[in-house]
């Protein structure tokens, strides 16, 4: 199963007689919610009469637009202003825009562009960012994709707009792996998912004849690591999103859980129990030889390492209650990092590398909060009734985890979802799915360019 | 098989009877090391007899009387532990009579509440589906005939008391 077609795409800088200036717009990404930066969109503008299976070309160019405006809306930064008070549309726009037009409706940046239908059937995709104060262009990019891809050039073109905006990386061109729940709530069918970050393209990737849970993308490949009870034994499997073909890692006589790349993909860090006793191994995935990584009659799990691999985040209750702790990758030099009231749980470790995010229960509630590696500045950011399993957007400004209501009294309620959140803690947002979702694993940045 | 089945119908019938004359009794009597495969269910027929000489004997359904009216299958524990305290204990001895009586292999599924996170509760059903197994080996089953599994809180069975999902449930296979 080749999930997403990556040869087919080409990128080239696109050739304009205005150089790009130095911007004087700058979105700050740690203000949140304060200033979203008004950013107009227009079509790309397209002929009506060239058409494709999904519709025709200025259709696709209407459809693009809407993905990218979605994209920016959701993420809190930006505020897309209504079409409906654009003074220009985006017709004319293979020259410099009208800047007094867009300037006299509060628009601060601008995006225009075109789209064609080229002779080997491929779109051929031109646009411009504009910095409307200034009057300059700050960016001019030309795509090829093929039609069924144009939500993935959305994606792109959304991102690339962020980062000239922001200063940095985007993470909409991504995909989430999750749980989907269906059925009664004491017969819940938990099988694997796969959906577009903003929730199209959705598959169910296993049928719930029997249960996944914990899956986790590899940074650098097409490839998830998740737990299955295929045949009720619980065991860690990789399943390669290209080929669709799954494999169990190793054969241990107790259960093995908890996995998580490292950040080359070389290795999956995870629990194993043996007798009850639940201890840190990693295996290199090319040889399947595992090391142990602690020792402790505790439970030890949920390890997660650090962006260049040289430590390790996990948590134990080895100090008599759950709390999260650090060590070398060799499993020497452990530290107990978290000291606030209640349990913690979950540590991930930012791909930034700068916070740890966890999830904390204490006073019959639960949090999703972050903290430095060394335990200091916890952050608490979102509470509910239950919610766990914070997940980094590949840019580490975003997380996404699960949450899950209370049942009634009537046999209903106990719902699973999805959130987002802001690093800042604004902008909490529920990531919609088709049936419940929960243990969200946000996917790197799709690399399209190889 | 056939002389199989007339052995536990005969085991039966004393069953019923100890039950029948048990009844009004104490649990610690019943909780003896006598192996008692009796089906204590909510008996639609006006005569018991016919009704509990229908549950094989190699079945769940005899595993989950061999406490009589106590549920013989499940074993409950405390918030965040792991220990099997007295009346875990009585149960696990009745299931490893039973077991010495019938050869069944078994899985023993360690379970938890929802009130904690997915890993973490993996790892602590583990430890309450080992150490259900290990009391049942304690009493005499062969390792080999016991198998733990862990399903953390992904199998509640009940919605509103927390205690009665951390549990050991033990499962003919």
């Amino acid at each position: 199963m080749r999930i997403i077609h990556i040869a087919l795409l080409t990128i080239m800088t696109f050739m304009v007689a205005t150089l790009p200036s130095k911007a004087i717009i700058v979105v700050d990404v740690n203000q949140g919610h304060v200033n979203p930066l008004p950013i107009a969109l227009t079509n790309l503008i397209g002929s009506d009469q060239a058409m494709t299976a999904s519709g025709s070309v200025q259709q696709i160019g209407e459809q693009i637009t809407q993905v990218i405006t979605a994209d920016l809306e959701r993420s809190g930064l930006f505020n897309t202003i209504d079409p409906r008070a654009f003074i220009n549309s985006g017709a004319s726009n293979a020259a410099a825009p009208q800047f007094a037009n867009w300037r006299s409706i509060g628009a601060q940046a601008l995006l225009t562009g075109t789209i064609d239908l080229i002779e080997d059937g491929r779109f051929q995709i031109d646009f411009r960012l504009w910095d409307v104060l200034a009057g300059t262009q700050m960016t001019g990019l030309r795509y090829y994709t093929t039609p069924n891809n144009w939500r993935g050039i959305a994606h792109v073109i959304a991102d690339t707009i962020y980062k000239r905006l922001t200063g940095e990386d985007g993470y909409f061109d991504t995909r989430v792996v999750y749980i989907a729940e269906s059925g009664p709530y004491l017969e819940r069918i938990k099988r694997l998912a796969i959906m577009d970050q903003d929730g199209y393209n959705h598959k169910f990737l296993t049928d719930g004849s029997y249960m996944i849970l914990n899956p986790r993308f590899s940074p650098v490949s097409q490839e998830i690591t998740y737990l299955s009870f295929y045949n009720d034994t619980p065991r860690v499997y990789l399943f390669n999103l290209e080929s669709g073909k799954s494999e169990m890692l190793g054969e241990f006589e107790g259960m093995t859980f908890a996995p998580r790349f490292s950040p080359d993909g070389k290795k999956v860090i995870m629990s194993k129990a043996d007798n009850g006793n639940s201890d840190l191994f990693s295996m290199e995935l090319s040889t399947r030889r595992i090391t142990r990584l602690t020792k402790h009659s505790a439970i030890d799990t949920s390890p997660s390492y650090s962006p260049f691999g040289r430590f390790i985040t996990f948590n134990s209750d080895r100090g008599g209650s759950q709390q999260l702790y650090v060590m070398d990758n060799d499993g020497r030099n452990i530290k107990r990092i978290s000291f606030g009231t209640g349990n913690y749980a979950t540590p991930v470790w930012s791909p930034r590398g700068d916070l740890i995010a966890f999830t904390k229960q204490t006073g019959g509630k639960f949090y999703i909060g972050v903290m430095r590696p060394d335990g200091t500045g916890e952050r608490i950011l979102t509470e509910s009734f239950f919610e766990e399993g914070p997940t980094w957007s590949p840019n580490g400004r975003v997380l996404m985890y699960y949450r899950k209501y209370p049942y009634d009294n009537r046999g209903g309620g106990g719902e699973t979802q999805l959130w987002s959140i802001d690093l800042t803690g604004y902008n909490e947002r529920q990531v919609l799915t088709p049936l419940d979702g929960s243990d969200p694993a946000w996917s790197p940045l799709i690399d399209r360019y190889n | 098989m056939l002389k199989n089945k007339f052995y536990a119908k005969f085991l039966i019938m004393i069953g019923a009877a100890l039950i029948l004359s048990a009844c009004a009794n104490k649990k610690e009597e019943v909780m003896d090391n006598t192996p008692a495969p009796v089906a204590e269910r909510p008996a639609p027929a006006p005569a018991p007899a016919p009704v509990v000489s229908r549950i094989d004997p190699l079945s769940q359904e005899a595993l989950d009387s061999v406490m009589g009216g106590m549920a013989g299958s499940m074993v409950y524990f405390a918030y965040d532990r792991y220990d099997v305290d007295a009346s875990a204990r009585a149960i696990l001895q009745a299931q490893a009579e039973w077991m010495k009586g019938n050869n069944v292999n078994v899985i023993v599924e360690g379970h938890c509440d929802e009130r904690g996170t997915r890993e973490y509760n993996l790892a602590l059903g583990d430890r309450r589906a080992n150490a259900a197994k290990n009391y049942l080996v304690a009493m005499g089953v062969p390792a080999s005939r016991v198998r733990a599994v862990s399903f953390g809180k992904e199998r509640p069975v009940d919605m509103s008391d927390h205690a009665k999902n951390r549990r050991g449930y033990t499962r003919v296979n």
